[in-house]
């Protein structure tokens, strides 16, 4: 068996690296896919709470790096998902504890036995992202839709073309379509002119995602009866997995003037 | 904007403007030109043309333009009309 690698990345911090990390782990552990997320966010650890799972660490990704443990005794299983393991990062250290021929290292030990090895990278661009670039089969950029987002997307878009991992697949998070549709927030389609990146996802802002990082639950967990943030990352994790989803209609319900507009518009 | 906002005199929508920014901005990060090197290079053409032609520095316009796959930078210099008229005299 030889596992995907695919790191997420963003270079703008809080744009949602770690909740659509953890989200399309999920998922594509729900899919039956035996998946490990490592947390590559050396110094500012995360990726453990947002999954749940941060009262069993006992060993990190640097304790494996510096030969301190057993590659397999830093990995820790999910009890609510049966293929799906989380390397925690160490909260300790720095970025400099990681080189990136460290995590290819790491990841190729894992690919034997792994299909899926997610990478969250931190944000910026320096040491940390070089990290969880390095091992990379495909790199999801994670943007919002907003001018600083989508400029530092750009930017690691040029990055990744320069480390030969490009173009990457993008997800746009945090979308409010009422905005959207008032002409208030970037659309899909703008982002997409600007980046001129495959689209493979869109996230809804969706209060659920906070509700499910309070309590340690990925959305993605909810399954079919879960809320519409629930929904688009099973269908990235699908998407990944090469089947064709089609994107779910986010254009909130039209009222008489919207219509109206419409109409007008297109005389 | 749509005619029923234009019918209200409402400025232009903030996700419009945002497009518009980043479009701006991003031409200036892909060439790694900050508007400061432009007006350098501006000031620069300006030095080496104003030796053969006579034109007007206030005209110059020196921008970075991505439209294609490249970006270029796009000089419009306009020459003073007199030039022309000195021409036919002699």
């Amino acid at each position: 068996m030889s596992g995907k690698v695919i790191t997420v990345t963003s270079g703008k911090g809080g744009v949602g690296k770690t909740t659509v990390t953890a989200n399309i782990a999920t998922a594509l552990a729900m899919m039956g896919k035996k998946v490990v997320a490592i947390d590559a966010d050396i110094g500012l650890r995360n990726l453990d709470v947002v999954m749940g799972l941060e009262n069993r660490i006992v060993y990190d990704l640097v304790d494996v790096i510096e030969g301190r443990c057993r590659l397999r005794q830093a990995m820790i299983k999910d009890k609510r998902q049966p293929d799906l393991y989380l390397i925690p990062a160490a909260q300790t250290r720095d970025k400099m504890a990681v080189s990136p021929s460290d995590m290819i290292l790491v990841c190729d030990e894992l690919r034997q036995e792994m299909d899926y090895i997610i990478v969250d990278s931190p944000a910026g661009i320096e040491r940390g992202f070089r990290n969880a670039v390095a091992p990379a089969d495909h790199v999801l950029i994670v943007t919002n839709p907003e001018v600083s987002a989508v400029r530092d997307a750009d930017r690691i878009i040029g990055l990744l073309e320069a480390e030969e991992k490009g173009p990457g697949r993008l997800i746009i998070n945090r979308l409010k379509p009422d905005m959207v549709a008032r002409g208030d927030m970037l659309s899909i389609d703008d982002v997409l002119d600007i980046l001129a990146v495959e689209l493979i996802g869109v996230i809804p802002e969706d209060e659920s995602i906070l509700v499910s990082s309070n309590r340690g639950t990925p959305v993605a967990m909810s399954g079919s009866n879960g809320s519409s943030a629930s929904q688009a990352f099973r269908n990235v994790a699908q998407r990944i997995e090469g089947q064709t989803v089609p994107f779910v209609d986010l254009t909130p319900k039209t009222g008489l003037l919207s219509r109206l507009n419409n109409w007008f518009s297109k005389s | 904007m749509n005619w029923f906002e234009r019918l209200l005199g409402k400025k232009e929508k903030s996700g419009a403007t945002a497009k518009q920014r980043l479009q701006m901005v991003l031409i200036h990060d892909r060439a790694d030109v900050s508007p400061g090197l432009l007006e350098q290079i501006k000031d620069d053409i300006i030095e080496v043309i104003a030796k053969r032609l006579e034109i007007n520095p206030d005209t110059v316009v020196v921008n970075l333009d991505n439209t294609t796959k490249e970006s270029r930078l796009v000089a419009e210099i306009p020459l003073l009309q007199n030039g022309r008229r000195r021409a036919a005299v002699q």
